[in-house]
């Protein structure tokens, strides 16, 4: 229709075309949402490997003696003693404790922090911190000059390792650590991070190295099992790993305790913006919560579904839901009061007029077999 | 094969993507392959009729649900359903396998054989799909 705007691309957009994929509006870009399949895509990344371009996600720069300080004071983590070389989920809150957007912080230097935020809240983002930086530190979104690209699942580091002696080095790389490397010849910045459930790594490049870096490395797993991957499949994915998403399951409208987040905030630093709403909200404890759930019915469970208690009142709402290509069931995400929000309890998805039964269930709803990874080593750009 | 997506001959189509099969015994329907590239991957066939009710043309008589996205079945034709493709309970990938076969949904009795020129022919349908699939 002509008066939608114009959708934006991102540099990997003619690779896209070249494979195949559909391309479908996403948070105002014209992205990827599958090539071969989603489930096929997501088998990928669950058993070899999947590559997907996630280049629409805002880069924010704060350069400066104190851009660690002023980022600590936007965040409910603790980004200031972050040591060079680590990167930090966490997530950015208005004063009213509910959430702005979910952001990883990466701390290139003592003076450079780099923040990663979601395609669909940049502009909020990225004013939010410009204007905190203001007199403070230099403060630099460098979305349009950055791609990244994540490379996800069980064998993305073997395959990383082809692209050349340093970028094998990175393999070194810990849960959530990050350094500069040389890949396929090209000057990028790899993390170990991702947003899939598995093991892997995103890669930040100049948005004119991205069509070879992509290219090179769909070119190094083949044979491997790796696969071109949409964000048909990254969600999906993330869902089986109950990673929320900024838009369905979070937004500014939720507090980060009810949505599971309490592990992110840190009530006992000194201050930062939304402090004292949440420290108010822990002391006289949340009223709802976000859980897991499994259908037990025969319906799938949609983004804004209505959660009835047994005797059919509305009760919460679906966040998240689709069918889980790895387990076989039909899940979902969803927030419900305290009181019925225990792992067991039952309760109907109100799927268009149809009263389905779902049941509470522990999350993560996937969680890949690695004892050596940490347990909050799986969130990575949102 | 018309285009990039199949379309058979002998069969009528909506806007919406359905397929309407006059068979000996009444009219067959199900959705077409384009309908099946836009799902993708299908994962549940909820058939909200039963043998013996009454379907209105241009009224849903069910959904289909993608590992994506969920969306209306809409009846190309008036009359009573005299079958129901059970299969699809258990098995609804057959429409990905099969959607001008056994991925068939409901067979229809017309009540208004008029409705039928209501319908689009397979080259209609064809242009059709040249100008949404660009």
């Amino acid at each position: 229709m002509s008066t939608e705007p114009e959708l934006r691309r991102t540099p990997l957009y003619d690779e896209h075309k070249k494979l195949g994929a559909r391309l479908v509006p996403f948070a105002g870009w014209e992205m990827p949402v599958q090539y071969r399949g989603i489930v096929e895509e997501h088998r990928a990344v669950r058993t070899a490997a999947g590559l997907f371009d996630v280049s629409h996600m805002g880069e924010i720069e704060l350069r400066g003696e104190h851009a660690a300080a002023v980022v600590d004071y936007l965040v409910t983590g603790e980004a200031a003693p972050l040591a060079d070389g680590r990167a930090l989920y966490t997530c950015a809150c208005n004063e009213e404790g509910t959430i702005l957007d979910d952001l990883i912080v990466y701390r290139v230097a003592r003076d450079v922090v780099l923040i990663v935020c979601n395609a669909g809240n940049r502009d909020k983002i990225s004013a939010h911190f410009r204007k905190a930086a203001e007199h403070h530190c230099e403060f630099e979104d460098r979305s349009d000059q950055m791609a990244l690209l994540a490379l996800q699942g069980p064998r993305a580091l073997e395959i990383l390792g082809l692209a050349g002696k340093d970028a094998a080095a990175c393999a070194a790389l810990k849960s959530f650590q990050f350094r500069e490397a040389v890949v396929a010849n090209v000057h990028a910045t790899v993390a170990r991070t991702g947003y899939t459930g598995e093991d892997g790594v995103e890669i930040f490049c100049s948005a004119t190295d991205a069509p070879h870096l992509w290219r090179t490395i769909l070119e190094l797993g083949n044979g491997r099992g790796l696969e071109p991957t949409g964000l048909g499949a990254r969600d999906t994915l993330r869902l089986e790993a109950r990673l929320a998403l900024y838009g369905n399951d979070i937004d500014e409208t939720t507090n980060p305790l009810e949505a599971g987040l309490g592990w992110i905030v840190k009530l006992n630093k000194p201050m930062f913006i939304g402090k004292d709403a949440i420290h108010a909200i822990a002391s006289r404890g949340i009223t709802r919560k976000l859980v897991g759930f499994e259908m037990t019915g025969r319906g799938i469970a949609r983004h804004g579904y209505p959660l009835l208690d047994p005797r059919g009142n509305q009760v919460g709402v679906c966040t998240s839901g689709g069918p889980s290509p790895t387990l076989g069931k039909n899940i979902g995400l969803g927030y419900l009061p305290v009181a019925l929000a225990e792992v067991g309890m039952r309760f109907l998805v109100d799927c268009r007029g149809k009263s389905i039964d779902a049941v509470v269930v522990k999350t993560p709803f996937y969680k890949r077999n690695d004892p050596k990874k940490s347990p909050a080593g799986d969130r990575g750009a949102a | 094969m018309s285009g990039k997506f199949d379309v058979k001959e002998g069969f009528l189509y909506t806007k919406d993507h359905e397929w309407a099969a006059p068979k000996a015994d009444g009219i067959e329907v199900g959705i077409t392959a384009y309908a099946v590239d836009q799902l993708g991957d299908i994962t549940l066939v909820n058939l909200d009729v039963k043998v013996g009710d009454s379907v209105q043309a241009g009224k849903s008589f069910g959904t289909i649900e993608s590992v994506k996205t969920l969306s209306d079945l809409f009846s190309p034709v008036s009359g009573k359903i005299t079958k129901i493709n059970a299969e699809l309970e258990s098995h609804p990938e057959l429409v990905n396998e099969d959607c001008y076969g056994k991925g068939w949904m409901v067979l229809i009795d017309a009540s208004n054989p008029a409705e039928k020129d209501e319908l689009l022919s397979p080259s209609a349908y064809g242009e059709l799909l040249k100008i949404v699939d660009h």
